[in-house]
């Protein structure tokens, strides 16, 4: 039970990094690779703000990161050019270094007592178990508040003009939106997202790592994906409530195959293989469904012939 | 109201490509002012758009709104003054946003700051009795996704988020074209009932001769990038569809070929 309660943590934490691949991927229609990247940077910056003794000061460097990240992909895309999916991966690769150069080693201890969930826990008199509920709420209220306000932030005026950008880029060329603008505003709150939630995980884990941020882009695709097939592909209200849920959905997966150790010893190992599977599944259900039902059409057609 | 003086514009220049599609355009139109425009495909309407719109910059030339030098204006500031359709439904309202929402999106970028809420119930009522105004039966779908609708309900919710904000300048680009022959006739009345309601200044291409003769108080005729025509007034009212060929193949000096221009 208890690595459910984990799991459910994770799940949000997570969630908040699910919201801003959400952001960038169907709302502004951009494949965004920073992603990688800016998790990282994230983390980065917040372990090492963490670790000078600054836990909430942390969070806050942490999401101007990301927006400096995103800011910088954003850029070289509208300003110069360059092709969406390689300005990200362009952010992505010089981000590793300056990672490793901001950690100065390839993992970075926080230290217990600058953990904010740590901090949390201190507060009060609990045993293990209750230590784990607690995370796991105090992680549920972080990712719904975030949840929350990107509700709200897409019912503004500039909320809604990023719709429009991702929506049709031909209507916004024509209407007074700055699109070089939304589209980069866009992706420096997606990445202050991304960032937030690697920050958060480094709260969690009480470290930073250098190679945490791999596969966090495969993750958050998981994550919108599971959350779509489950509430629908609808607008950006019920899409951010999808991909929070489908981040926590996904965790709990993995956890039961983890937990009832599904593919044998190597469960704990086959995180990425699993990640990518479900990913290239859940993908693939419209177009299985399609051939079911044309199959379907096609033996109907003859019973009648 | 709107100066065009001396307007140039070459693409491809300097290559074997090279296509002037603007040469020396001059032109003026009055406040409230509705010009329709005519011309075979390639004799540079929709260029002309564009260069008032600011797609491009042009080569050489101003272009004055209001006594204003927009010449040199990104384009997304020009529109906030210059509303336009263009032929292609698809092109002017966002298919995965609610016919409300495209509405919000028109009329606060005039109304507030970046950050207040795009929706309300008054906005509501205020799109809805705009929308309820044409018949279409749009008012009672503000909830509905705009990609469900039809092309010509798709080009009315386009024109009123064009016109919700009363623009300096209209354009519409043979915003009829893609409909069909019923719903382009309603279509053109609601366009007809906007620009007099609201006196806008108007510019129309079409492709249509007598409704560009019926529509609107001038006609200009372009062709190889330049205007070779412009008809107002008296002249206008007492010309005919096949005095308009005549004339348009006189100036250029070779039979107009039916195949590059429709005959209304």
């Amino acid at each position: 039970m208890a690595l459910y309660i984990v799991a459910l943590q994770e799940g949000f934490l997570y969630g908040i990094l699910a919201l801003g691949i959400y952001l960038s991927l169907r709302v502004l229609n951009l494949p965004d690779l920073t992603t990688e990247g800016s998790f990282g940077f994230g983390a980065a910056i917040a372990a090492i703000t963490a670790a000078a003794g600054h836990p909430m000061l942390s969070l806050l460097f942490a999401v101007l990161a990301g927006a400096a990240a995103g800011m910088t992909t954003g850029l070289l895309q509208t300003k110069l050019k360059i092709h969406p999916v390689l300005a990200g991966i362009i952010t992505m690769n010089g981000l590793y270094t300056v990672n490793l150069m901001a950690m100065g080693t390839t993992n970075l201890s926080i230290g217990s007592a600058n953990s904010l969930f740590r901090m949390l826990y201190k507060c009060f008199t609990l045993t293990p178990y209750e230590k784990k509920l607690m995370g796991a709420a105090a992680a549920a209220v972080m990712g719904l508040l975030v949840l929350a306000l990107m509700i709200l932030f897409f019912k503004t005026h500039l909320g809604m003009c990023i719709r429009a950008t991702g929506d049709n880029p031909d209507m916004v060329r024509a209407s007074s939106i700055n699109a070089d603008r939304t589209k980069l505003v866009g992706l420096c709150i997606s990445n202050a997202l991304v960032a937030l939630s690697g920050a958060l995980i480094v709260h969690y884990s009480g470290y930073a790592d250098i190679n945490a941020s791999s596969g966090t882009l495969v993750y958050g695709l998981a994550a919108v994906i599971i959350g779509e097939t489950i509430f629908g592909r609808s607008g950006p209200t019920r899409g951010l409530i999808a991909a929070m849920t489908g981040s926590v959905v996904y965790k709990l997966i993995v956890t039961l195959v983890v937990d009832w150790n599904l593919f044998g010893e190597y469960s704990a190992n086959m995180m990425k293989l699993m990640c990518a599977v479900i990913v290239a599944c859940t993908l693939a259900i419209p177009a299985v469904r399609q051939y079911g039902w044309q199959k379907k059409l096609m033996r109907e057609a003859k019973k009648h012939a | 109201m709107l100066e065009l003086r001396g307007l140039e514009k070459t693409f491809a220049r300097g290559t074997v490509n090279a296509h002037t599609a603007l040469r020396q355009v001059s032109l003026h139109l009055q406040h409230g002012e509705f010009v329709t425009v005519i011309g075979s495909n390639g004799a540079g309407k929709s260029t002309l758009f564009n260069a008032i719109c600011g797609t491009f910059l042009c080569d050489a030339g101003h272009i004055l709104l209001d006594g204003k030098d927009i010449t040199f204006l990104p384009e997304h500031t020009r529109a906030r003054q210059i509303g336009r359709v263009f032929q292609d439904p698809m092109k002017g309202t966002a298919p995965g946003m609610t016919i409300e929402e495209n509405m919000a999106l028109a009329y606060t970028r005039a109304h507030s700051g970046p950050f207040s809420m795009a929706l309300s119930k008054k906005k509501f009522r205020l799109f809805r009795d705009a929308l309820a105004r044409y018949e279409m039966g749009l008012e009672d779908r503000m909830k509905t996704k705009v990609g469900l609708l039809s092309g010509g309900q798709r080009q009315v919710v386009t024109l009123l988020m064009c016109t919700l904000v009363t623009p300096r300048l209209l354009l519409l680009d043979e915003h009829t074209a893609a409909l069909d022959p019923a719903t382009a006739e309603k279509i053109m009345a609601i366009t007809n009932q906007i620009v007099r309601e609201n006196n806008i200044t108007t510019m129309m291409i079409t492709h249509n001769i007598r409704s560009a003769l019926t529509t609107g108080s001038r006609t200009i005729m372009m062709d190889a990038g330049q205007i070779i025509l412009d008809l107002s007034g008296e002249e206008r009212e007492q010309m005919t569809m096949e005095r308009l060929l005549k004339m348009y193949s006189e100036k250029k000096k070779e039979e107009l070929d039916n195949d590059r221009m429709l005959l209304g």
